[in-house]
């Protein structure tokens, strides 16, 4: 391996390369491990930059083109830099029918961005997702890996008031 | 009914609480038996999938090669993002051991050395929930190098997806373990044949896995006499929408949707009435108030009403609901979650998302509901795999029960003035 850690700012880790490392060992093939390598690189950086998934490609002996695709083909990893507080609002069926508009207003009037802006100090990206899995909870959003069930517009500017 | 998925005890997700309770004993006696007596035993207690294809587990088990030649691997199916699901969380959250005591079973019976759990991304909290149990049973010596003495190892994985719904599909998750996108494979080759990394491979439901414990322990005879005789066991069904207590409630199979509704879930919100029932999560069919009349949560009953037991992800709607802005929402999903490999799902599910929020705008054209149901029959049935269907069929069920909620957001031809 050419890539050597700390000579590029974007690399990983030390400890994140072994991890990646060790999970290499669950796989017959090292390029498994690109689903595992990219969500800890972007728990490192907070995205994923190209030349992040250039140095993963290599370590991963994939093509950059492959690495690229794979960022692209999933919804949940960044290939641009976003807020501090990632607000994920799920607008499907059983959230719509407990009110999960008030919810993308409230959050508008909270951070003053809509679904897909960032708002303007840079603390919260807004998004509008698909159902997260927490029907019994709407309407609902998540914070990174934090849900927030069983809202009320009060609720919830209660909770990014704590955020702010 | 006692609880046999989601049992009531405090502590149970942990190991020592777990083990108390009889926990790995169905190890133990999986390990006194040979593989084929166990899958002879599923056969027999006609399990049947809880991912929503229902499909024999025993049956599916035995297309695996026997012996212990070829490297043969378990992929777990806990994708659930079906809109209306999210039984698997409870699972993972409440009951982690018996999950992987059955992956356990399911390893020793088709010879395997090595699952992967799929787990969806957003449940990031959940598996590091998993990942803990996981660590204790390693830790005890139920997973790893020779399992409790024995000559059976094996190793369990657990794989995060990233937020694709099409990683549910059986190899479209093969090929996002295998690190790559998640594209649907064509079939056949099947996975019992052709797999992950090209090897003989079983894909399972979560909720599935953890019945396997139960059938061991308490026999087959017992299990298949719990709920619908063809479809027995007992089965979560998520609750959701116009309804006081919505929630996870793990029942047997075959009690009817409207005690569900009204006894379980605590009836409608707001004393409002029942205007549609989606059964199984938003790839099934939707269901008019009255044809839930009678009919039960099992494969056969759903079948009969026109619609399919899925993943028992039911979404209840009362009188005032919009059912063009659900279907409107629904369309948006697939057309969002489609992977683009086939053209008639690719391009069909944004003409119906696009059609279907002209009528949302209360713009429609009498001849685009025509339309509607003529780009969905087009999709179904012509693509790689099922999200193609579940696509289409929400909409041709809407077409079929509601039309007249399409005819009413028609927009009226304006007559010129002279």
């Amino acid at each position: 391996m050419f890539l050597q850690p700390n000579n590029n700012l974007y690399m990983l880790s030390q400890d994140n390369l072994q991890k990646v490392e060790a999970i290499c060992r669950h796989y017959p093939e090292r390029k498994a491990a690109l689903l595992p390598a990219l969500w800890i690189a972007q728990e490192q950086e907070g995205w994923i930059s190209t030349d992040m998934m250039r140095y993963l490609g290599t370590l991963l002996g994939v093509s950059y083109a492959h690495v690229l695709g794979v960022v692209t083909f999933y919804t949940m990893f960044q290939d641009k830099p976003h807020g501090k507080y990632h607000i994920e609002i799920c607008t499907n069926v059983s959230c719509l029918l407990r009110g999960s508009d008030s919810i993308v207003d409230t959050v508008r009037k909270c951070t003053g961005a809509k679904p897909g802006q960032t708002s303007a100090d840079g603390k919260f990206t807004v998004s509008e997702t698909e159902c997260m899995g927490a029907c019994s909870g709407a309407p609902m959003i998540a914070i990174g890996d934090e849900y927030y069930e069983h809202l009320t517009p009060q609720k919830l500017e209660e909770i990014l008031k704590t955020l702010a | 009914m006692e609880k046999y998925i989601l049992p009531e005890i405090p502590g149970y997700h942990t190991l020592n609480v777990y083990e108390e309770h009889g926990g790995y004993s169905a190890l133990k006696k999986a390990l006194t038996m040979t593989p084929d007596q166990i899958i002879d035993e599923l056969k027999k207690s006609n399990l049947r999938g809880r991912g929503g294809a229902c499909f024999p587990t025993g049956l599916k088990w035995s297309f695996m090669p026997k012996g212990n030649t070829v490297t043969k691997y378990l992929a777990v199916n806990g994708d659930e993002s079906e809109p209306g699901t999210f039984k698997d969380r409870r699972i993972f959250e409440f009951n982690p051991h018996q999950l992987i005591e059955g992956i356990l079973i399911g390893c020793y019976a088709m010879g395997i050395t090595a699952a992967y759990v799929y787990i969806r991304g957003e449940y990031g909290k959940w598996i590091h929930m998993l990942q803990k149990a996981v660590d204790d049973a390693y830790a005890k010596g139920y997973i790893g190098e020779s399992i409790l003495g024995s000559a059976f190892s094996t190793n369990i994985y657990l794989h995060r997806g990233a937020g694709a719904y099409i990683c549910g599909e059986e190899s479209a998750l093969m090929n996002s373990v295998e690190g790559g996108r998640g594209l649907p494979r064509v079939k056949p080759p099947f996975p019992a044949q052709n797999g992950l990394w090209g090897k003989p491979t079983t894909i399972n439901n979560v909720e599935t896995m953890t019945n396997v414990p139960l059938i061991l322990n308490k026999g087959w005879e017992w299990y298949s006499k719990i709920g619908a005789a063809k479809h027995p066991g007992p089965i979560l069904v998520g609750i959701s929408g116009h309804v006081n207590k919505p929630g996870v409630y793990e029942v047997p199979t075959g009690v009817l949707l409207t005690e569900l509704i009204d006894t379980y879930a605590g009836g409608m919100l707001d004393g409002k009435k029942l205007k549609a029932v989606i059964p199984g999560g938003s790839s099934t069919m939707i269901l008019r108030a009255e044809q839930i009349e009678g009919v039960s949560m099992d494969a056969d009953s759903l079948k009969a009403a026109g619609s399919s037991v899925g993943t028992a992800g039911m979404i209840v709607m009362n009188e005032d609901t919009d059912l063009i802005r659900i279907i409107a929402r629904i369309s948006k999903f697939y057309y969002h979650e489609s992977c683009g490999q086939c053209t008639p799902c690719r391009e069909g599910t944004g003409w119906l998302f696009k059609l279907l929020k002209r009528f949302e705008a209360g713009d429609g054209r009498m001849e685009d509901i025509d339309l509607l149901m003529d780009v969905a029959n087009n999709i179904e049935g012509n693509t790689i795999c099922a999200l193609g269907d579940a696509a289409a069929w929400p909409v041709q069920s809407m077409i079929k029960r509601f039309r007249d909620e399409f005819e009413k957001r028609v927009k009226p031809i304006e007559t010129l003035a002279v």
